[in-house]
């Protein structure tokens, strides 16, 4: 069987200009930021992010990576707005496209079952319908007739996801309070790729879990394991680690500043990789604890 | 015996309202968004209304009347709803949420979305989240800590969540539609049919301490305005003491509408 560990460097390596990328979590919630931030340093553009939108589509965009979101709502939770979506939106610098976050679950659904779409009430009447004339509505075949909103299969050429623990075929475990649509972002795309805190042996992936109910990503749907640890920082990932609440607002405010944000780009984005990130955070962290 | 209602804050005043938006909802999910509407919510839940099914807002159904933040070791958690599911039940119907919008129209039409021209904002906010979906499936009301004529608007940029003539636009996908109340840190709107047209807001109460022109003039779309608009009722003993010593002990109430 496969031995599927790479490195943040290898994951992208598998990505192309202009593919659709789709990244687990939810918000500043247990994000693949790891491979997000291997994105940042890598020459990628043109991308399209479909996200339950955190830091990973502020950054992104902001960056210049991704040339277009997809996303039901961007938001650092504790702090209700991203600063860097705001800039992008603001400043007309990507091409957003706004669902319902059930029409996007409706979505991501059709992807996975190989549908054109899924119907849902939901958007019926509301002006996501009108900023996104690419949206059509069906009419139910059966006697009732209903008409409904038609979502589009939300089709993934590579998903990205942060698991608490997987093994190097490529299961994992998500061990938090929610698991989100991790499962489903990797079954609607061609390629997923699994960070994880940790990388165990098979034999000790349950014993590490915790609970059967929590191996929710199996090895058929995952190409690539990325060992991690801290990987989803500065979002949550429950129970390892909170949401590092002085970092995440040393970022938003940074990035309402242009020379602030260079100054925090060129410190932390620019690192040469991942272990050199996280010892530009262990050094804010001691910074901070002064 | 101290005088409780002299005491009594406009925030304390609010909560109440806001838990009275849940009466008669029954064994459905209550879901809050905001601090006042989470006080209110569990405060509805301690006293007339029971059967409410209420969150941590973390995945975690909870029993028992709990203090804001509480952690999951410090209540009996009976349920978990993850995110995933709370999309699906809400399509089932049996929830009730209030939203906190940055604008909303006469009919009810609510903006989270974007301020200005959507395809290039003046100011981008979170998006429309769950706004559609929540508003044609099931019950919806909102809470606005600060009433005025920018967010009680003529016209909203961004219809995320649809109001009473969008709804009728829509026809028979859009009966489970329903826009209960509104309130503001002045008063409580509900909604109201003339002649079989769809519903616009009504002034259905005026906080004590606040006055119909005052509603009126921070309004930015003509009110249905009944010649004699009732006052907000007050808290009582035990729904004080439940807001200030069990729920909301800390006073995050005072935050949103300062005393």
């Amino acid at each position: 069987m496969a031995d599927k560990r790479m490195t943040p460097e290898e994951v992208v390596a598998q990505l192309e200009d202009g593919m659709t990328v789709g990244i687990g979590g939810w918000g500043s919630r247990r994000k693949p930021m790891a491979l997000v931030r291997a994105i940042l340093r890598s020459d990628l553009k043109d991308l399209t992010v479909v996200s339950y939108g955190g830091p990973d589509a502020g950054l992104l965009a902001r960056s210049g990576k991704a040339r277009k979101l997809v996303y039901a709502f961007v938001s650092l939770d504790s702090i209700p707005l991203e600063p860097n979506f705001r800039y992008v939106r603001e400043n007309g610098l990507v091409e957003a496209v706004e669902y319902d976050e059930g029409m996007f679950l409706s979505g991501l659904r059709a992807a996975a079952y190989r549908l054109p779409f899924l119907p849902t009430r939901a958007g019926l009447g509301s002006d996501i319908l009108k900023v996104s004339p690419h949206l059509k509505t069906v009419a139910s075949p059966y006697e009732d007739g209903e008409e409904l909103v038609a979502m589009p299969a939300l089709n993934l050429d590579v998903a990205l996801v942060h698991a608490n623990v997987a093994d190097e075929k490529g299961n994992a475990a998500l061990t938090g309070p929610d698991q989100f649509m991790d499962d489903l972002f990797c079954l609607a795309a061609d390629k997923a790729f699994v960070s994880a805190e940790r990388v165990v042996s098979s034999e000790d992936l349950l014993k590490e879990a915790g609970c059967f109910h929590t191996l929710v990503l199996h090895r058929y749907m995952t190409a690539g394991v990325v060992e991690t640890p801290n990987g989803a920082h500065f979002t949550e990932c429950p129970p390892e680690y909170g949401r590092d609440e002085a970092f995440q607002k040393a970022y938003a405010t940074a990035a309402g500043d242009p020379e602030a944000w260079a100054a925090f780009e060129a410190r932390f984005l620019k690192t040469a990789d991942e272990a050199a990130y996280q010892a530009e955070v262990a050094k804010f962290r001691e910074e901070n604890a002064k | 015996m101290t005088d409780t209602l002299t005491e009594i804050t406009r925030a304390d005043v609010c909560v109440v309202a806001v838990a009275e938006c849940f009466r008669g909802d029954g064994e459905i999910i209550g879901s809050p968004m905001g601090t006042i509407p989470t006080i209110g919510a569990r405060l509805a839940r301690a006293t007339f209304e029971p059967d409410l099914v209420l969150s941590n807002g973390e995945s975690l159904f909870f029993e028992g009347t709990h203090r804001l933040g509480a952690k999951p070791d410090e209540f009996a958690a009976v349920g978990w709803i993850p995110y995933r599911q709370v999309l699906d039940v809400l399509a089932s119907g049996r929830r009730h949420v209030m939203m906190g919008p940055v604008q909303i129209d006469a009919h009810g039409n609510a903006n989270i979305s974007a301020i200005g021209d959507w395809a290039k904002p003046k100011r981008q906010v979170l998006g429309s989240r769950g706004g559609p979906g929540n508003t044609i499936n099931h019950t919806t009301s909102y809470w606005i800590p600060k009433h005025s004529a920018r967010v009680l608007t003529a016209t909203v940029d961004m219809v995320s969540c649809i109001g009473y003539d969008r709804a009728a636009q829509v026809g028979t996908s859009a009966r489970f539609h329903e826009v209960r109340r509104v309130v503001t840190n002045l008063g409580v709107l509900d909604f109201v049919s003339v002649d079989g047209a769809p519903a616009t807001m009504r002034l259905a109460s005026v906080h004590p301490g606040a006055t119909v022109d005052e509603i009126v003039e921070n309004t930015g779309f003509e009110l249905v305005v009944p010649s004699d608009v009732p006052e907000t009722r007050l808290p009582d003993e035990a729904e004080l003491r439940l807001i200030r010593e069990v729920i909301d002990p800390r006073g995050m109430r005072l935050r949103e509408v300062p005393a």
